[in-house]
């Protein structure tokens, strides 16, 4: 890599099961001000925006053309937009400093679930022609992940309920999360996989601001330095998949510098505790690492957003000095179809 | 640090057509990537990533395609990247793509754009529901009809600008084995009596639904020095967004269109568009978008594009041809058809565009724009490479 570039500033949300009564500039404004606010920018300080969103999700075509409005894009700006995942806006902001065009930019993502039922939205991200019509939702999918871990002796119940426990205790410190604290593992929601294996369904939004060089110095008292940044993606079929393993995390992570030095932290993108048992294995993550401080993906799950989230919680806590060097993983698919490694450090204290 | 050159060095498109009933989503899509490939003498190993674009994903009722999509384009162990950025997707597309290459993230990158409008209706999929829209405005042409209006208001152009626009490129779609239109029994009268459908705009003034994909090869230094046929060079290259409404908008000659196109003249060191460049291919979607653009492109002062468009400049033999390929107006598959433009202009500077060839074109911006005259998205290239 020929340019350091660093995460300077995140703000999210607090996640919420419905925000009826805010449309998605209104829930992402906030965000926005004070993402800004923590670095001093002004929008027309930024060369380069990136914002990740899903019109499936607010059902309706060019959802994210009125989210530009709230970003103030006057005069005009540099901008792009990713149908997915956050962390991948964040990924082409990356390569777009990379190329020293821009010195800064804002990456920005959001997603409402509450106005329909995400369950048989996600049904609408698989094969049109031969799953999807079939509408096997995004739990039953996680389920067979999960049964197919526990037949090959990777997890077992007891082992899910115990990361589903970690993850609510963590996030009663995280006063954005949407489940905090000790919640009961409940019923069967698809064995399985009971109620606490699965993600809450909320809706939220996130910021990031990324820097090169001096400038991330001047913005930011510790930039958390984006080491590596890769991301790959599986075969769609789950028939042709071993879900118990997670090959693109693996490359991810080997291009991205994950396996060079030991990390203290790991932020993953796990929406159902059994994917955290997969990405665990794949990325090779000893018991000494601390993983999802924030509580991660099952204390609060915004779509399009919660893998942005990931990278914005590993860069607050290297920024914090509670890290010196961070994983951040961000999914998007099913079952970990397509997967994100950034690996972010601080500068030597 | 200097950038690493960009190189256009393999494009393929389908033959564009109503409804491709015969094949599916990922086969449409793989059609394209491997006429790209097999243009720039490559294998599905060559590549190192796939950027994929596409406008809205109601227009298939496939949320996130890229997904289901993923083994079609070869990319699996590799990343792919999805970009939608409204009707500008197609070039943005391309240019996410080109800088992966310019900032030596990867060496090559296969970069693909496509809609199947058949599996829906574009026009009523385009007209959001109340309360986001007001009711009546049923799709694109509704809603810049107006913008038109304003334009001949302006400029005092006579009404039959876009007609001749229209019957230009319909003509050079004759010569264009992929486009969509092919109406061998064309004439200015035809197209000026056909049924008017949002005043100004007539039906032969419209561009039609499509399906169809563009994919083109994006390469290093090293990879052009590998490529069996001239490559394409990417001399400057640009995105900008403005807000959809606000008071001050310019709807007719956007800012945003303005601010792009001086941000790639500035990177190829253009100093005088008229002059420096040989041929535009620009996104005319109804027909009079052709002189409002030569205007906001700095083609012609303000006032005068149509004074180009009438004198035949833009005619395939004139001073300036604009939209070799039949452009928009014959083919539009939404979401490839900023990707058409940017493979058109590459294709030219090539020598490889055929019948509708332009003799010595050795600079041709490639544009597309999208959302309310809010998004745009511009690439030059040229016949050699970028000095620097």
């Amino acid at each position: 890599m020929t340019r350091d570039i660093a995460v300077v500033a995140f703000a999210q949300t607090d996640v919420l099961r419905t925000s009826d009564e805010l449309s998605e500039v209104e829930m992402l404004m906030p965000v926005l001000h004070e993402v800004l606010d923590r670095t001093g920018l002004k929008t027309a300080d930024l060369d380069f925006t990136c914002s990740g969103s899903s019109d499936y999700l607010a059902g309706r075509a060019f959802s994210f053309t009125l989210a530009l409005d709230g970003v103030g894009a006057w005069p005009p700006i540099s901008e792009s937009h990713v149908e997915t995942d956050g962390a991948w806006a964040l990924y082409e902001a990356w390569t777009k400093l990379l190329t020293g065009e821009a010195d800064t930019a804002l990456v920005y993502s959001y997603g409402k679930s509450s106005p329909g039922s995400l369950r048989d939205v996600l049904t609408r991200q698989l094969d049109p022609y031969y799953v999807a019509p079939l509408w096997p939702d995004s739990v039953a999918l996680a389920a067979l992940q999960a049964q197919a871990l526990i037949d090959a002796g990777d997890t077992d119940e007891p082992a899910l309920a115990a990361i589903a426990a970690r993850s609510r205790s963590d996030a009663t410190s995280n006063p954005h999360a949407q489940l905090r604290g000790s919640l009961p593992q409940g019923e069967y929601v698809v064995r399985p996989l009971r109620i606490g294996d699965c993600p809450p369904i909320g809706d939220g939004a996130a910021a990031v601001i990324l820097a090169a060089e001096d400038r991330a110095r001047e913005l930011c008292a510790r930039p958390a330095w984006i080491r590596g940044i890769d991301h790959r993606i599986e075969a769609h079929s789950l028939g042709v998949r071993d879900l118990t393993d997670s090959p693109s995390t693996r490359l991810a992570a080997e291009k991205a510098g994950a396996f060079e030095r030991p990390v203290d932290t790991a932020e993953l993108h796990a929406p159902f505790t059994a994917q955290e048992v997969v990405l665990r294995k794949a990325l090779e993550l000893g018991d000494d690492v601390r993983i999802n401080p924030s509580g991660g993906a099952l204390a609060a799950n915004p779509m399009m957003a919660a893998g942005l989230v990931r990278i914005g919680e590993a860069a607050a806590r290297v920024h914090r000095g509670e890290s010196d060097r961070a994983l951040a993983h961000a999914t998007s698919g099913p079952c970990l179809q397509q997967n994100l490694v950034a690996v972010l450090e601080g500068d030597p204290r | 640090m200097s950038k690493e050159p960009v190189a256009v060095v393999g494009i393929g498109q389908t033959k564009h057509v109503a409804a491709r009933r015969d094949v599916s989503i990922a086969g449409l899509v793989r059609e394209a990537a491997q006429r790209a490939l097999d243009d720039a003498e490559s294998t599905w190993a060559d590549i190192d990533a796939v950027v994929i674009g596409k406008a809205p994903d109601f227009f298939e009722g496939v949320m996130m395609p890229e997904l289901y999509l993923a083994d079609a384009l070869g990319a699996v162990g590799k990343p792919m990247l999805r970009v939608h950025t409204a009707g500008s997707v197609g070039g943005s597309t391309a240019l996410v793509a080109a800088n992966l290459v310019a900032a030596r993230v990867h060496g090559t990158v296969l970069t693909l754009a496509f809609e199947k409008q058949s599996e829906s209706n574009a026009m009523w999929g385009l007209s959001l529901p109340i309360p986001f829209q007001q009711p009546l405005l049923a799709g694109a042409g509704g809603f810049f009809a107006p913008h038109v209006r304003a334009y001949m208001r302006r400029s005092g152009a006579p009404d039959t600008i876009g007609s001749l626009v229209a019957y230009k490129d319909r003509r050079n779609a004759l010569k264009n084995p992929y486009a969509h239109l092919h109406e061998h029994d064309i004439t200015l009268e035809k197209v000026q009596a056909s049924p008017m459908l949002w005043d100004p705009i007539r039906y032969s003034e419209t561009c039609p639904s499509s399906d169809g994909a563009c994919a083109m090869i994006l390469t290093d230094r090293a990879g052009a020095a590998r490529s069996p046929r001239p490559p394409a060079w990417m001399l400057g290259g640009a995105m900008r967004s403005e807000p959809t409404l606000f008071a001050g908008k310019d709807a007719v000659s956007p800012q945003a269109g303005k601010d792009c196109a001086a941000d790639v003249y500035r990177q190829a060191g253009i100093s005088d568009p008229r002059r420096d460049i040989d041929a535009v291919e620009m996104y005319v979607p109804f027909s009079w978008y052709e002189p409002m653009w030569l205007e906001n492109l700095g083609f012609a002062a303000e006032g005068e594009g149509w004074k180009l468009t009438e004198s035949g400049v833009t005619e395939l033999d004139g001073d300036l041809p604009v939209n070799m390929s039949g452009g928009v107006l014959s083919t539009n598959p939404i979401g490839a058809s900023g990707m058409i433009r940017f493979a058109e202009a590459a294709l030219q500077v090539r020598g490889q565009a055929g019948e509708h060839q332009v003799d010595g074109a050795r600079r041709v911006l490639g544009h597309a724009y999208g959302g309310g005259s809010q998004f745009f998205s511009m690439w030059l290239v040229g016949a050699r490479p970028p000095e620097s």
